[in-house]
């Protein structure tokens, strides 16, 4: 964290201060690790076996937050008697189908589940969903469970969710930890000590990951685990507690909930998916009797398209419905990679992105780029995404010659942050505006102006066809202003805010009508522009506020800063602790106060009961947090949802040296692959690779580098790629600190300058030793940088975690010599004997 | 002016003399007239950090157009005026001289960039979106209705504003390009 988001770490010192323990798990040794309480190396790849131990604990102990636990998890739901334990089946739940490497999830569902729609549901859409990176979608919009099942309070059914989840992590122990993760027992006992002690009534730990948790074969399980780990502790939706995410890009967040993603549309609604969704009733099949907020998504929806296709969406047309194309599986970035490769994509757009260095397998990403009609990159600087035909790494080794390559190539240069005006939504969901000061350069601009021109141009294109219905009738009418003819900003966030049927801006979510009344390009987003106030804009100075500081920005959903603070009272409203306090109810005014927005609605009291047959909010009852879920509760065990199990399970990463002593099923058996030889993995078995590879980021350079390697004093801070190794290692090897070291996958071999540190430990692993060897990823070989080097994504194979499709690039295995790289022919004929071996 | 007071008042008698040469006595007449590029400026613009997402306060300051610093902003409860390294370098992010500030283009088989007007560049990127997807439209896949292209795909970076964001989604979905991605998924 004080690495990759240092200006957040000064909380995490602040905390500190007031005598916080910190811990730092992480396979090296960072500055984070130089301000923490510990440091605990762990072997990459390998947390689910720590996180399980941490429940087994918590469990074997009793020191969950019984009363916390039983009332807002569903800790007490008895499961299908169908269901089976990877200790059952040696690392499989039930349901699993070889064939196609997915589950059938049927059996993981609650007793009682007897309602049959939802059964079908579940084993029809469940894998369809899985199919297109949408696993946390059955229905549309948010797994669902019967609202009301089976329970034991007393936690004592061996198929209540205590039981299992005891059972499932009993052989999750420390000496577990120490043989798998590498960290001593003592350690893994100061660790457990500390978050049994700082949880409770009166305390709450907090747990902090960024993408060394989430890039893994099994990367939502992990934070599956943390979340499991957090709700037995009583950790969720209270101050000073949650798992929070670090995302790495200033509007990673914005880009996920108005995505520009393939699977979901604004505000986590699915993309419609042909086999699920014919029609609109299709979509909204399950909306009538869904319960919790999710049971609104037809007022969701219905306004979206409104905002949309305006006056020619009605009642009667579905609202143009008809007009949204329909996913059929896998349409993720790497699949289009690969349809790049096979001739199915043509044209390609890259904004602000720079996958020829910084996604998994470089060089099929290049391989792609080689193989288009025509190519867009909007960009600061010509990065090598844009140059790839003339001094790509394939252009060194002769596989592929400029004049051979039929790619067109537009490079269009781009408006800085400080040239445009709009909103990033930062990592705690918080939108803030920004002013533009200068106008941008020459032909830059903004990539707003981009679509919105694109869009003016290919709608005048558009004839009178059936195929470009959707395209005439779209809403296109922006205010332009300054002298390019700029679209407002300020419109188009007025526009994802949503209007009424007066045409206000609306103020909440709450007034999204099911009947065409109402326009919303993003539902979370609405209450942004609330009263016509850009609400993102707002700037009180924090000093002048409340430590939650409502009056910076904005968060969604409606200005809430903590999620689920319906948590952080007892289920009769009141505080766990004084300590502790945050939302409570008032029983006088009778409605729910506090410092930050309550995220429950306001005058629903602790003690309100569902009538028989409620939907949406109606349906979750006054003493129940989890507002999303169709139960209101916090999920222990997932009944619907994942792809790749009900509970985390300690597998391998795809890549790695060590065998999984735990179960006979060594890795992810859901894990998505794609094996061709354009994407080849290193053996298992055997000593070619024999260690494990991991990738990081530096303070001083961003992702690819398009916005750090060209600038002049990042480029002096950080001028060189390295890897970072231990001193056994490079004695072992003969690496000299400061010399040079070929990286050797499957994939590649890159050479980078030797960095010989005991910030990187050998690890015992398995009863044997274990060498990591890590590599940031930020150089490329041009990119407009001041500073080049070879790229580390280039070692990285493509293999994907199932539930998002994001790729494994925190653990692989990898062979390392001493000395620069071969240059030419050379360089593929090294790999190709290292393949052939 | 007399010239003993100017002489008097050069830095380098005033430290013979005992002054303290580190303070008052090092200071100049251009030292006194030198002003902060922040007190400068023409306007000052309330900004955020393109970097990481924590999402730190800036303060852009321009004069004559041009942006003459990046300094934090003391009002943010998140960063309490402070940057990192990257976010107290962005002011080379915006003004250092290796920017592209026109279109570069390559024609198919090229081996050099060429230069194109923007809007021709624009017209063109506008045509081959309409063959392509015409050329690759699917109106069914396995007799379900699909309307969409698989010809045309998209990968955008995390720094896009929601505004950006919303357009592209908005314009790809109208166009049935279904293959819309972002560094996110990444």
């Amino acid at each position: 964290m004080a690495e990759c988001h240092p200006v957040g770490f000064q909380w995490v010192m602040e905390a500190k201060a007031r005598g916080a323990k910190v811990f730092h798990i992480d396979p090296r040794f960072t500055r984070t690790s130089a301000m923490a309480d510990a440091h605990l190396p762990i072997r990459a790849g390998s947390d689910i076996v720590l996180l399980g131990a941490l429940i087994n604990h918590v469990l074997k102990g009793a020191h969950d937050f019984r009363e916390y636990v039983l009332a807002y998890t569903n800790a007490s739901a008895i499961i299908s008697e169908d269901f089976r334990d990877t200790e059952d089946l040696d690392g499989l739940f039930s349901g699993f189908q070889a064939d196609n490497a997915s589950y059938d999830p049927a059996s993981w569902s609650y007793e009682g589940e007897d309602v049959p729609r939802e059964r079908e549901e579940q084993a029809r859409g469940g894998r369809v969903h899985a199919g297109s990176a949408s696993a946390d979608q059955y229905g549309s919009g948010g797994p669902s469970a019967h609202p009301t099942p089976h329970t034991d309070p007393t936690l004592t059914d061996r198929r209540c969710v205590y039981q299992l989840l005891a059972y499932h992590f009993a052989r999750y122990t420390p000496k577990l930890v120490e043989e798998l993760c590498g960290i001593p027992r003592a350690d893994f006992q100061r660790l457990a000590n500390a978050i049994v002690a700082n949880s409770g009534r009166e305390r709450t730990t907090a747990w902090v990951y960024s993408v060394g948790w989430t890039q893994h074969t099994v990367g939502a399980q992990y934070i599956r685990a943390a979340s499991i780990l957090q709700l037995l502790l009583g950790n969720i939706g209270r101050p000073g507690g949650g798992i929070l995410a670090l995302r790495g890009h200033a509007s990673i967040q914005g880009s996920t909930d108005i995505p520009t993603l393939f699977n979901i549309l604004p505000g986590y609604m699915p993309m419609p998916h042909a086999e699920l969704h014919e029609t609109l009733e299709d979509y909204l099949g399950y909306a009538a009797g869904d319960t919790g907020f999710w049971g609104n998504k037809r007022s969701y929806l219905v306004s979206l398209l409104k905002a949309w296709w305006g006056d020619s969406a009605t009642a009667d047309n579905d609202f143009r419905f008809g007009y949204m194309p329909r996913i059929t599986g896998d349409h993720g970035t790497y699949a289009t990679v690969f349809g790049q490769i096979d001739g199915t994509v043509k044209g390609y757009f890259v904004i602000g992105e720079n996958p020829a260095v910084g996604s998994a397998g470089g060089r099929a990403q290049r391989l792609g780029l080689a193989n288009l009609d025509w190519l867009v990159v909007r960009d600061l600087v010509p990065i090598e995404t844009a140059t790839f035909w003339k001094d790509g790494p394939e252009i060194e080794t002769g596989e592929l010659r400029t004049a051979d390559i039929g790619t067109e190539v537009f490079f269009l240069p781009a408006a800085s942050h400080v040239e445009k005006e709009g909103t990033f939504t930062q990592t705690q969901r918080l939108l803030q505006w920004r002013e533009k000061a200068v106008e941008p350069p020459g032909d830059c601009r903004s990539d707003l102006w981009f679509y919105y021109h694109l869009g003016k141009l290919l709608r005048e294109r558009a004839g009178d066809t059936e195929m470009d219905a959707p395209l005439r009738d779209l809403t296109w009418d922006y205010p332009e202003e300054g002298e390019h003819a700029d679209p407002s900003a300020e419109a188009v966030l007025r526009e994802i805010n949503g209007t009424g049927p007066d045409g206000r801006a609306l103020s909440s979510y709450l007034d999204l009508a099911p009947d065409g009344s109402t326009r919303c390009g993003c539902w979370i987003y609405c209450g942004v522009f609330a009263d016509e106030v850009n609400q993102a804009a707002r700037r009180k100075p924090g000093r002048e506020q409340s430590l939650v500081a409502p009056e910076w920005g904005w968060a969604w959903p409606l200005n809430r800063r903590i999620l689920y603070n319906r948590a952080s009272a007892d289920p009769q409203g009141r505080p766990w602790s004084e300590r502790k306090s945050y939302i409570v109810w008032d029983p006088d005014r009778r409605e729910w106060t506090g410092p930050d927005v309550p995220d429950f609605e306001k005058d629903k009291p602790p003690d309100y009961v569902p009538p028989p047959g409620a939907t949406a909010q109606a349906a979750i009852a006054g003493d129940a947090p989890f507002i999303m879920q169709t139960d209101g509760k916090g999920w222990l065990f997932a009944p619907a949802g994942l792809a790749d199990g009900p509970l985390p399970t300690h597998y391998e990463p795809d890549e790695s040296p060590v065998p999984n002593t735990l179960y006979g099923t060594r890795a992810s058996p859901a894990r998505k692959t794609y094996r061709r030889p354009d994407n080849p993995a290193n053996p298992v078995a055997g000593t070619r690779f024999p260690y494990v590879l991991t990738t990081y980021r530096l303070t001083e350079h961003h992702t690819a580098g398009g916005m750090s390697r060209s600038l002049a004093h990042l480029a002096e801070l950080q001028p060189e790629m390295f890897c970072e190794v231990s001193p056994q290692l490079a004695a072992e090897l003969g690496l000299d600190n400061g010399g040079w070291a070929t990286i050797i996958t499957s994939r590649a071999a890159i050479e980078a300058r030797v960095l010989v540190s005991a910030r990187v430990r050998p690890l015992r692993v398995a009863g044997r030793t274990v060498h990591q060897i890590g590599v940031p990823y930020h150089w490329g070989w041009a990119g407009g940088g001041l500073v080049t080097g070879d790229a580390a994504n280039d070692l990285l194979g493509i293999v994907l975690d199932p539930n998002v499709y994001i790729q494994e690039s925190k653990a692989a295995t990898c062979d390392v010599l001493p000395g620069r790289r071969p240059r030419g022919a050379a360089l593929r004929a090294l790999i190709e004997e290292y393949r052939r071996e | 002016m007399d010239l003993r007071g100017l002489i008097g008042r050069w830095p380098v008698i005033r430290q013979l003399r005992g002054e303290d040469g580190r303070g008052s006595a090092a200071r100049s007449a251009r030292t006194d007239a030198l002003r902060p590029r922040t007190a400068e400026a023409d306007t000052v613009a309330r900004s955020v950090c393109p970097y990481c997402a924590v999402g730190c306060g800036q303060l852009v300051y321009a004069k004559d157009g041009r942006v003459t610093q990046i300094e934090g902003d003391p009002d943010s409860p998140i960063s309490r005026g402070r940057l990192c390294p990257k976010g107290a370098a962005s002011k080379q992010l915006v003004t250092h001289p290796g920017r592209q500030t026109t279109v570069l283009y390559r024609r198919p088989y090229g081996t050099e960039w060429e230069s194109l007007d923007l809007a021709t560049a624009m017209d063109m990127i506008a045509d081959r979106v309409m063959a392509t997807r015409r050329e690759t439209w699917q109106e069914t896949v396995d007799g379900k209705v699909v309307r969409r292209t698989l010809g045309l795909a998209s990968l955008g970076g995390a720094t896009l504003d929601n505004e950006e964001n919303y357009l592209m989604k908005k314009l790809y979905t109208a166009l049935g390009a279904i293959q819309v991605e972002n560094q996110a998924r990444i």
